[in-house]
């Protein structure tokens, strides 16, 4: 890393919020019941129901939204503009990309369409293409740059303290030994947009090493952190010896387990990590927002 | 270490790629596709032996096993070329479209002796194993009826032109998403005898169909429907679900949750109360060494792996079972193009045509008169 990036990198490196405001429930995700996601997808519909759940929130004392780059989160986006005074203290951390956007558009289209079809415009991407050369030997970063770009987009004007690549890209990249990406990712995302990378994984521990060979320091990872080890590779006593011997600044989901553990349970098995930085929950209403609030206040105080 | 090479880079390549490399069983070896740009990426950044030629690399390489994730018209000749060098081999789906040179493939694998399966990642769904373990303890009596559904948000929009949109080399919701519907049918239940009443639709797509509807006969008399469509926004990525219905209850399972009905009293050797019992992913799944999206994606190879150190052959997606998919959606495609039933409407009613239509039930004709 050179000397200049290293040390922006340092001196603008903050502590990530303690609790952070997720997305699923928005948009249909739910590991455990397909009904129930069917049923919030319904539910938040209407961009207003999403926005009276995040104003919740945000009333509660939850800052920052975690949200994927989905196209709706672009009319919250707006919402956001149209309101400064109302939100001057919301905070996006932006997770990219919205990946079934790009697998069912691979499907359809196969891999090289695909990324053309989600490039702001045609021009950029067949400006690397001209002269016959292949992608690789063009510009991977290039292109990386344009679709970091291309996912930002929405969140003009807004603040974006922390950028996170999704766990099925950074897993997939992980999985190929494609550190670059990695690299490419965080330059960026600093450089650009004046903010630290995130990485959200399903193989934490497989991760760090990574992160730590490439100089990544401190990285702030998310990754499901849970009692009972739902998709927690590598397994808990993995992840615990990591979240205590190890330094990064680790992102809890899925703490609940999509239900499966009871919410004082739960936050207690992570409250109880003291390294744990932050915790991230989606909720559908004020009740459930304010009462698991609480549970992390309080037990966050007397851990 | 078992020392494997893949063919094929697209979607499913790259994801097995990803999940076979950190295996700590396996070295991926190399890797080969006909297209310059996916290869020319993970040559300069992954540091893989890249191939262009699939037999130049099997000639080449010291090899255990090979991952073959071509579009489907190619499945033939690259697993012979594999099974002729001895070497296990696991296959994407559908299977073999020719179903004649399938069934040579799978006799020559099972002769040989060589670990085969082919990528049916829904047998190694935690949710759809239990569904199979329930029906084989017998927990809701008699079968009358297995109704399996895939839908999802593929074609949108009138256009697309890959292989998936192309039938002859594998395209298509029929083999896309029907496929995995109909490999679930015959894990759980067995293969049907004979199908009928088989739709295969357009909504957007030129070439193929993105709708896929037909109705499985079982000489006990019990029945299947199956139900597929691509080109259902209202799903944010593909859904599957089965549903059984016995003399004594019902069992409906999906990705994420198995709910089971127990009509007569309860069964405590497996754990069920009379009425609804509910299981979910999060106790039925178990631990993967690596994920990416999903565990079954990671289960399947990791069976795979395990087969072939084991030395065990039965695998749980043999080409055999695969051969039984292909066979059930030719059956399917062949029924489609069977004539219907048609309306023709009796003598003096409406504005129709008076035709005497001779599949016009006489019974219906005695009521309308």
């Amino acid at each position: 890393m050179p000397a200049k990036t290293f040390l922006n990198y340092y001196l603008k490196e903050s502590k990530v919020e303690r609790i952070l405001f997720g997305d699923n429930q928005f948009f249909g995700v739910n590991h455990m019941s397909e009904e129930k996601a069917r049923a919030q997808a319904m539910k938040f519909q209407d961009i207003k129901a999403i926005i009276d759940v995040l104003d919740a929130a945000y009333d509660e004392g939850i800052k920052v939204f975690m949200c994927t780059t989905h196209e709706r989160i672009g009319e919250v986006c707006d919402h956001m503009r149209a309101h400064p005074e109302r939100y001057k203290d919301f905070q996006f951390y932006p997770c990219m990309p919205y990946a079934h956007k790009y697998a069912n558009a691979v499907t359809e289209m196969g891999i090289l369409e695909a990324l053309k079809s989600f490039l702001p415009e045609e021009g950029a991407f067949n400006a690397m293409f001209k002269g016959g050369m292949s992608l690789a030997q063009k510009d991977v970063e290039g292109l990386g740059q344009l679709l970091i770009d291309a996912e930002m987009k929405m969140f003009h004007d807004l603040q974006t303290p922390v950028i996170f690549l999704q766990n099925v890209v950074t897993d997939l990249l992980l999985g190929l030994d494609f550190k670059e990406a990695f690299r490419i990712f965080a330059d960026h995302v600093k450089n650009k947009y004046n903010a630290e990378p995130g990485f959200i994984t399903m193989n934490m521990p497989k991760l760090l090493d990574v992160l730590e060979e490439l100089g990544i320091e401190n990285p702030i990872v998310c990754s499901n952190i849970n009692k009972i080890g739902f998709r927690m590779c590598g397994g808990v006593d993995a992840y615990e010896n990591a979240i205590a011997k190890r330094h990064f600044r680790p992102v809890a989901m899925s703490v609940f387990a999509s239900g499966a553990i009871a919410p004082k349970e739960a936050l207690e098995y992570v409250c109880q990590q003291e390294k744990i930085e932050s915790i991230v929950f989606g909720a559908s209403s004020r009740g459930n927002i304010r009462q698991t609030k609480q549970l992390i206040d309080q037990m966050s105080s007397y851990a | 270490m078992i020392r494997v090479a893949l063919i094929g880079l697209g979607k499913m390549g790259l994801s097995h790629h990803a999940i076979i490399n950190p295996h700590p069983d396996v070295k991926l070896v190399a890797v080969c596709d006909s297209s310059g740009y996916v290869l020319d990426i993970l040559n300069k950044y992954v540091g893989i032996k890249c191939h262009t030629d699939y037999k130049k690399m099997l000639a080449e390489e010291q090899l255990d096993a090979v991952f073959i994730a071509t579009p489907s018209r190619f499945h033939g000749e690259m697993v012979r070329a594999a099974l002729d060098m001895n070497l296990h081999v696991f296959c994407e789906k559908p299977f073999c479209l020719d179903l004649t040179d399938g069934q040579r493939l799978m006799e020559l694998a099972e002769s040989k002796g060589l670990v085969n399966q082919v990528g049916y990642h829904y047998r190694f769904v935690a949710t759809f194993q239990e569904m199979k373990r329930l029906v084989d303890a017998n927990a809701i009596g008699r079968i009358h009826h297995i109704r399996a559904e895939a839908y999802g948000p593929v074609v949108l929009k009138p256009k697309g032109s890959t292989w998936r949109t192309s039938r002859s080399e594998g395209g298509g919701c029929l083999y896309d998403y029907a496929s995995h519907g109909i490999d679930l049918v015959n894990y759980i239940v067995g293969r049907p005898h004979s199908v009928g009443g088989t739709v295969l639709s357009k909504v957007f797509s030129r070439d193929v169909e993105d709708e896929v509807y037909s109705t499985f006969y079982y000489p006990d008399g019990k029945t299947g429907q199956i139900a597929a469509n691509w080109s259902d926004e209202s799903y944010r990525k593909m859904s599957t679900s089965v549903t059984i219905w016995g003399a004594n209850g019902k069992i409906t399972a999906d990705r994420q949750e198995v709910h089971i009905y127990l009509r007569d009293g309860s069964n405590e050797k497996l754990n069920l109360s009379k009425g609804w019992n509910t299981r979910y992913t999060t106790e039925l799944t178990g631990e993967v060494w690596y994920y990416l999206r999903g565990e079954e994606y990671s289960a399947q190879i990791d069976h795979f792996i395990q087969s072939i150190k084991s030395g065990c052959r039965d695998t749980r997606s043999t080409f055999r079972s695969a051969l039984e998919a292909d066979l059930v959606a030719a059956m399917m495609i062949q029924d489609a193009k069977n004539s219907h039933v048609d309306a023709a409407f009796p003598a003096g009613i409406g504005s129709a045509p008076a035709k005497k239509g001779k599949l016009w039930p006489s019974f219906a004709r005695n009521l309308l008169d």
